[in-house]
């Protein structure tokens, strides 16, 4: 056994996400039971299990898409109150419009693969209610541009790009609106591996130009051990460990993150 | 003189689950170090040395015992401290130094040194100054400087993580062989940075495989060496 830790005394900022005691089933199958995280400002939190360890269906609840049996979300953010489940539909559509980015694995998840990279980053925008073209085109430019996107492919298709480029667009997506919290789910898996340290490299820099809090996803511990400040382990619907990334990796506590942190190559 | 550490019956082990059996490290370790103190630490391999600094920086969680830190906000115990305060910590007050560089891909030599300064708030120009003469006097080439680390050579690579680790005067700074494989110049450059911080009251722990790179600085050594565990004043110990 390790010692207890005490309350935070130093840092007197609240964390900007906070997740407590969600369950969820879905027919025979507890897919959450009794989780609770936390995200401070600017802090990477990684999440890290195999799959079915319940890690997917935590991210999308907190982009609104699933609503828990029990259990309450909140945000620390000015004119965001109570427990965000009980948003109705509209009031949750405009607070992940404005207030929450998320990249998807696949990519068709989160773009119209048809559409224009740029229209499909201007539409993110026009849900949040601008409607001058000119500013349009130029804020999607600009959320393209800081995802490291070619500006000379702008009106290309997703679906003619490559898998990196498509994460591109969807990052661009994520943050045109600036949003306070950045949510990831295996945002490289699939892509080789040199596009996905490429794709790495580019989400670190944005995270320290624009200090966003971020969730990130990945059954990949490199992928965690890169980006994360502070990481959770799942499995079987429950977290089994939190802790700092360097003592996670360097000195797991739980059988399962033990086997876990050697499994890796 | 006031005690920036006192760890006090400190001890830690590390349960293998897989082979269903616990491994001692060190147990019931206590000693003080003051401001602007060096102490070395000694004990033969497995002694629990590195784990030790580890677990002052709270990469290892201890089992038992007190770490208690004098930092700027009060006093507060490493062993018990929230995460939050920990990393809070580990940018403003307390460094760990090593011989291994993590190079980034597409971030240069002078951007890497000088992180540590925009993180505790310096201006852009001001750091990437400080960086450059970092650099310098490590015998980094300014042809370098703009070049990504990732493929310099190792002990190129070791210079840019130690301009980078002791930039910004920390109230504590941990030590893991920093010397091991470095060149005359740098070396000597390491040891004259490590005098300016101590004079300036930077309170360090230190375990080198040489310690006659260090000879001048070290204040007092601890021997982890189990069964033989104490403390000796520096002018009682041949080094």
């Amino acid at each position: 056994m390790t010692l207890a830790l005490e309350a935070p005394r130093f840092v007197k900022t609240l964390p900007l996400l906070r997740v407590d005691h969600v369950s969820k089933t879905y027919g025979d199958v507890q897919a959450l039971r009794d989780v609770s995280a936390y995200a401070y400002p600017g802090e990477v939190l990684g999440i890290v299990g195999e799959s079915g360890s319940g890690k997917s269906t935590l991210l999308r609840m907190m982009n609104l898409e699933e609503t828990p049996d029990q259990g309450s979300y909140s945000l620390n953010l000015p004119e965001t109150e109570g427990n965000l489940f009980d948003l109705d539909r509209f009031a949750r559509r405009m607070l992940c419009a404005t207030k929450i980015g998320i990249v998807y694995q696949n990519p068709h998840l989160g773009l119209l693969m048809k559409h224009s990279s740029s229209g499909n980053v201007a539409e993110r925008l026009l849900v949040a209610g601008e409607r001058s073209f000119a500013t349009l085109r130029a804020k999607a430019t600009t959320a393209l541009e800081a995802s490291e996107f070619p500006l000379e492919r702008l009106d290309a298709p997703p679906i003619e790009l490559s898998g990196g480029m498509q994460q591109r667009v969807q990052l661009a997506k994520a943050i045109a609106l600036e949003p306070a919290l950045l949510l990831l789910d295996e945002p490289t898996t699939g892509l080789d591996v040199s596009v996905q340290a490429l794709v790495l490299d580019t989400l670190k820099r944005l995270q320290q130009d624009r200090q966003i809090t971020m969730v990130i996803v990945s059954h990949d511990l490199g992928v965690i051990r890169t980006l994360a400040d502070r990481v959770m382990v799942m499995r079987r619907g429950q977290v089994v460990e939190t802790g700092l990334a360097d003592q996670i990796f360097q000195d797991p506590q739980h059988a399962y993150t033990q086997q876990l942190v050697h499994a890796k190559l | 003189m006031t005690a920036v550490l006192e760890i006090d019956g400190l001890s830690k082990a590390f349960d293998l689950h897989h082979l269903g059996n616990r491994i001692a490290a060190f147990s019931k370790i206590s000693f003080a170090v003051d401001a602007g103190e060096f102490v070395l630490l000694k004990g033969a391999n497995g002694a629990g040395k590195s784990t030790l600094l580890r677990t002052l920086y709270r990469s290892y969680l201890p089992q038992a015992g007190q770490i208690r830190f004098q930092s700027s906000h009060g006093e507060i115990d490493l062993a018990r401290a929230a995460e939050v305060d920990i990393a809070y910590l580990r940018r403003s007050e307390i460094g760990f130094v090593t011989q291994f560089l993590t190079a980034r891909p597409r971030v240069s030599a002078e951007a890497i040194v000088a992180e540590p300064l925009r993180l505790a708030g310096v201006a852009a120009d001001d750091a990437l100054e400080q960086a450059r003469h970092a650099l310098d006097i490590f015998g980094v080439k300014p042809d370098l400087w703009p070049a990504y680390p990732t493929t310099f050579s190792g002990g190129e690579q070791q210079k840019v993580n130690l301009a980078r680790a002791l930039i910004l005067p920390q109230r504590l700074l941990l030590l893991d062989e920093p010397t091991a494989s470095l060149d005359a110049k740098a070396r000597a450059a390491l040891v004259a940075r490590l005098a300016e911080l101590k004079s300036q009251g930077t309170a360090m722990i230190g375990v080198f495989h040489h310690p006659d790179d260090v000879e001048h600085l070290i204040d007092r050594i601890v021997d982890l060496t189990p069964d033989h565990y104490n403390e000796e004043d520096r002018a009682d110990v041949a080094v």
